[in-house]
This record gives structure tokens, sequence and C-alpha cells, in this order.
């Protein structure tokens, strides 16, 4: 479900502080910036906030971001709602033992890795991006927290790009999103 | 000036948690992984408060966060502090125009970004990182902050390696860090 739906007040000015960069990182692409975002501090303030008031009190004891930009949001969440903040990362950028989890890209194939020991069979879990598109790389991730016995509750993105039908490839796992980008 | 040396009661606990990794990313180096810090609700928001302490209210207009962990301290201290988050990228991963900087690697060298606009002569800034070792990222960062007019006010960090000598690299830029690693 998309709060936008629910018109909260603070969406229509966390949607347009967003900037939208044609052709990048290639032609045909319309690239969702939310580096723009960042620099408005009401607009990244109640960005947080949505989120935090989504999930306090529902016993989520791990917050999951993606490198790198699930970096940003995930840890302001973490905090506030009194969870671990776990880095999900590209190859050998953790040091410790990890376990990997292969996935598609459009040519080709990524690796995302999570630290052996950083969660817990039984937790409960949250997974931050900023953004969501096929749903590959958030597949991924949930597929690396449920080997370990981890319960995905939701996963949480500030946009979805809808026609991408990332949703359709989360299957039963909840996602939500702020603002919804045709 | 290290927290470290003030003994503020929450510094040991915050050290406490930082893990060792023996030889990463190469033989001979010990890893200070700050992943186990994030992993320990408590610890983890008093790292973020001891910032918060030190720069609320001076006045600082934006923080600045170098990638990648950089992104993980810098967001909950500016949305706490009123400031403008800015993330410092390596090589085409920002989508607008960018400023870049290069700097020395050990062996070879590589280069930190910035978003045109992001940052307005004038503003006082904060560069975060999760450790200073030689100081030559931080040297990129405060040059790329500088080159457009910004005054920074200093450079923080959680772990400081003593032995790299980082702090004289900063040209007399103040460096402020919670532990020190030897």
């Amino acid at each position: 479900m998309a709060s936008q739906d629910e018109q909260d007040p603070r969406i229509s000015k966390i949607s347009s502080a967003i900037r939208v960069i044609p052709n990048f990182p290639k032609p045909g692409i319309m690239f969702q910036d939310i580096t723009t975002l960042l620099l408005d501090t009401k607009a990244f303030r109640d960005t947080i906030d949505l989120f935090v008031e989504r999930y306090r009190g529902k016993d989520i004891s791990v917050v999951a971001g993606i490198e790198a930009r699930g970096f940003i949001f995930g840890p302001p969440i973490a905090l506030a709602i009194g969870a671990k903040f776990v880095p999900m990362r590209k190859p050998n950028k953790l040091p410790g033992e990890v376990i990997s989890e292969e996935y598609s890209l459009e040519y080709g194939t990524d690796k995302m890795e999570m630290h052996v020991g950083a969660v817990q069979a039984g937790e409960r879990a949250l997974i931050i991006d900023d953004l969501i598109a096929t749903g590959g790389t958030l597949c991924a991730a949930i597929r690396l927290l449920e080997r370990v016995g981890v319960h995905v509750v939701e996963c949480a993105c500030v946009i979805e790009l809808p026609e991408l039908k990332g949703r359709e490839r989360l299957g039963d796992k909840p996602l939500f999103v702020l603002v919804s980008s045709t | 000036m290290s927290a470290y040396r003030e003994k503020d009661p929450r510094i040991h606990g915050i050290q406490s948690r930082i893990r060792v990794v023996p030889n990463f990313p190469k033989p001979g180096i010990m890893f200070q992984d700050i992943t186990t810090l994030l992993l320990d609700p408590k610890a983890f928001k008093d790292t973020v408060d001891l910032f918060v302490e030190r720069y609320r209210g001076k006045n600082i207009s934006v923080v600045a966060g170098i990638e990648a962990r950089g992104f993980i301290f810098g967001p909950p201290i500016a949305l706490e502090i009123g400031a403008k988050f800015v993330p410092l990228r390596k090589p085409k991963k920002l989508p607008g125009k960018v400023i870049s900087e290069e700097y020395e690697l050990e062996y070879g060298r590589d280069c930190l970004e910035m978003h045109l606009g992001a940052v307005e002569p004038g503003d006082r800034a904060l560069v975060v990182d999760d450790l200073i070792a030689t100081g030559g990222t931080l040297c990129a960062a405060m040059k790329l902050l500088e080159r457009v007019g910004a005054d920074v006010v200093e450079c923080t960090c959680v772990i400081e390696l003593p032995d790299l000598k980082g702090r004289e690299r900063l040209n007399g830029k103040a460096l402020y860090v919670l532990v020190e690693s030897h």
C-alpha cells in the first residue's frame, strides 16, 4: 500500500523535493534523485517520521538497509524505533564472515552480502531502500534474511516505479512506499 | 580532541562494540568494523548523541557524509541538528552535475564527487566518516566543500588511527573523534 492514497499532507512536499534526472545512468532512464530531498531538512525529517510512525511499537528488532542509499534512510529509522541496523552490501565490502545471495540484473548477475551473526532466527525485520524498481535487489535481501530464519515484516522504500512491477516480484511480502512515480 | 580522553561514560560501551577484523582488506591491516556497533541500539544511539551534543546550536547547515559508512552516521546527526545531508560519493554514482576532487591512495588515485548546488557559499559544514586513517579521503572532502565556498567547521569520525597521522594531514582543520585505536 502507498501512503499516497491516504494523502498525508507531508507527502506532496516529499514528492516535489525529489529530482528527476533524464538519461541516467543510460539513455531512456528517468533517474529518481533523492539527494535533493536530503537538502530539504523538513522534507527529510517528514520522510523518516512517516516510516517511524508506521513501525514504532511493532516489535521490529532489525532494520536492514541496502547499500548505499538504504544506508541514508535505514539508520534514522532504526534509531527511532530501537532496532539494530544491518547493512546489506556489495561483495567484498564487509570485513567479517558473510553469507551471500546472487541475483539477476538486466544483463548478468550481482551479489549481496550480510555479516554472519548480525541477525538471529526469529527476529522481525524491515528492509529499507530509497527506491523499488524491478524488485530484484529487495528480493535478494529478503532471501538473505529468511535463510537465517528472520521474519521479514515489510519492505519500505521512499519511491516505487509501479510500471516495473516490483511489488508483484515481492510475492507475499508487503511493500510500503511514500511516493509512486509513473 | 577526543571524547575518549574526557572519559564520557558512554565511550567505553561504544569502543567495546567495535570489532577488529585482522588481515582485511589485506594482510597486516587490523580493520575497525563498526557494523557490530550498529547492532547495539543503545551504543549506536550514544554515538550519535555524542556528536549531536557537540554540534547542536552551532549554526551548522551542512553535514557531508563520505560514502558509504559516512552515510550511516551523517544523516542521524543532520536530522537532529537541522542541517542538510550531502553525500560525497565515488565517481559516477551521483546522477546530476558534479564537482570532483582527486586524491592519492597508497597505490594509485581515487576521486570523490559532490553535486553542484548542494552546498552554498557561507554554509557551515561538518565532514563525517566512520574512521580517519591517513586523512586522504577527509582532505578531498574538505577541498570539495571549500571549493564551493563552504566553511568546514570540523571533521568528525567515530574512530581515529593516530599512528597514521591523519590529524596532521587536515591542514589545521579541527578533528573530533570518539575512540582512538592503536
